[in-house]
């Protein structure tokens, strides 16, 4: 209970803080519009239906890409873990590519995909895929190879170690790698939204550059605000509950 | 196969290790493991494995366990060559080696859902039963990280036992405990073993722990690993490691120990 209070404390000084400067004036209403006026835009954005939209429409690329990032960076990241010749090839790669900003894909997704849904997609799979492989790779190099003589005794073999011994033991690895491939795809669907428009969906992105074409701070902060909102929101669903079990399972951070 | 199958303890096997050879290749050159070592193991016996590190009593143990393969010579239990590993002769480590993301009940039935034909239910009956061996059917919802030294030990114990094993290998399983809770285990164990009687292959560099639990303790020498005296234990059970008797073997397995060691030291 307190530390929502400390929480609600927290913004509600930021807020103030806020008003407080819009108050005096000190830059142009136009740079810094006042707390209620970008409340008021997302009042209006939520009433029409077009923030929902464009959410809808961002999370369904953000989510589709990140899966198959998912679906490819792992699989990968086992085989560039089990074969020195993979690692040395592949692995070697996905280190170089994992490296690269992943707003780099955008002009060569454009030219590739012209200005479609494939474009979205390639740009944010991308972002994800690299840092599942590494995480993966890095989290069954990892595993103590104690685990996999002990499985070996007990009667466990190849597939049956993979799936119940190895996977499991990198776990906490592959749930950070699966964190930071998030945040990557989540920053370059971004920037794909903001330099890309295409007919078949308003996504967030275009929304905050809309915004800045016509001026209307108030939008650009309001979606803003959003997207943090969104990042939180993900961060608190799609992680947390599994980072809780492994701390409380491996005993590690008793926080 | 029923529970009372599954938790009554099968025959004890023989093993038989016949002129087994054994080298590893590391970046500073060929290491010779073990160089014609022949040994016979009675059923139900506990066999200890003595010597400084280096002398290759743990890659004995790895042989019969059927982790490794040797170079020449055969290694067999109940007259049929290990080839590979199998649930009849299991394994303990100095570590725990417990899988940190599975409970104290879910790392002992690790082993049973391997068994064909048990249904989850036996299984987890099967498990509680070895758990409550070992004393510890309390923590059987416990996260492994939870667990003390000893406890962890003890749930290894459990794990082992749990696929109804006809061999125990164990490589120092109480070296990394605290000599009080290493007595408590050693008690433990001796027990157990009355019990189930499974034939022990118990690998220690500790001389009072070999003697106060074993029927016979081989002594190995280093470089290359080769077995040089044998002593038998001729002690009523349950032994106590503080006995004069048990001191009155230990320091004649000891003066052993130290005669080859400077023998060694001579001729490096």
């Amino acid at each position: 209970m307190k530390r929502y209070l400390t929480i609600f404390c927290f913004f509600a000084l930021l807020i103030t803080a806020w008003q407080w400067a819009y108050a005096q004036k000190f830059w142009s209403p136009v740079l810094v519009p006042s707390p209620e006026s970008v409340g008021r835009y997302l009042w209006e954005a939520a009433l029409d239906g077009s923030l929902a939209e464009a959410t809808l429409v961002t999370l369904k690329r953000l989510l589709a890409g990140y899966f198959i990032g998912i679906c490819v960076g792992l699989p990968v990241g086992l085989l560039t873990a089990r074969f020195r010749f993979l690692q040395d090839t592949l692995g070697l790669l996905a280190l170089g590519l994992q490296g690269l900003p992943s707003v780099c894909w955008v002009p060569l997704a454009l030219l590739w995909f012209g200005q479609t849904e494939a474009a979205m997609l390639f740009v944010v799979v991308m972002g994800t895929v690299w840092s599942v492989v590494l995480a993966t790779e890095t989290g069954v190099r990892n595993v103590n190879p104690l685990y996999v003589r002990a499985a070996r005794t007990m009667g466990s073999r190849w597939l049956h170690i993979w799936l119940y011994v190895i996977m499991p033991a990198s776990l906490p690895f592959i749930v950070s790698g699966m964190k930071q491939g998030w945040a990557f795809a989540w920053r370059s669907l971004m920037a794909a939204e903001i330099f890309v428009t295409i007919l078949t969906g308003f996504g967030l992105g275009h929304l905050l550059h809309y915004g800045r074409e016509l001026h209307a701070m108030e939008q650009v902060i309001g979606i803003m605000f959003v997207l943090v909102l969104l990042g939180l929101l993900a961060d608190k669903l799609l992680f947390s509950p599994w980072e809780k079990w492994l701390h409380h399972r491996w005993g590690t951070n008793k926080a | 196969m029923t529970i009372q199958e599954e938790t009554t303890a099968l025959a004890p096997a023989k093993l038989a290790i016949d002129r087994v050879s054994k080298s590893f290749t590391t970046g500073r050159g060929t290491l010779q493991a073990l160089e014609q070592v022949s040994l016979k193991v009675a059923e139900g016996e506990f066999v200890c494995l003595l010597g400084p590190s280096g002398c290759g009593k743990s890659t004995l143990l790895n042989l019969v366990a059927g982790l490794e393969m040797p170079d020449t010579g055969s290694v067999t239990a109940d007259g049929r060559a290990v080839r590979h590993p199998g649930r009849e002769r299991m394994m303990m480590f100095q570590e725990s080696a417990l899988f940190p993301w599975l409970d104290t009940i879910g790392n002992v039935m690790f082993a049973l859902k391997l068994k064909p034909g048990l249904k989850r239910a036996e299984r987890h009956e099967a498990a509680r039963y070895y758990l409550k061996l070992v004393g510890l059917e309390k923590f059987m919802h416990s996260n492994i990280h939870e667990l003390s030294g000893g406890m962890k030990q003890r749930v290894a114990l459990a794990r082992a036992l749990a696929p109804n094993p006809r061999v125990l290998l164990m490589d120092e399983p109480f070296a990394a405990l605290d000599a009080m809770t290493r007595e408590q285990l050693y008690g433990d164990l001796q027990r157990i073993w009355e019990q189930r009687h499974v034939t022990i292959l118990f690998v220690t560099h500790n001389v009072r722990e070999a003697v106060s639990l074993g029927d016979r303790v081989v002594l190995f020498s280093p470089h290359p690993g080769r077995i040089c005296e044998e002593f038998k234990i001729n002690l009523p059970r349950p032994r106590d490691i503080n006995s004069v008797d048990v001191a009155g073997y230990a320091t004649r397995i000891t003066k052993a120990l130290k005669g080859m060691l400077q023998a060694e030291g001579a001729t490096p």
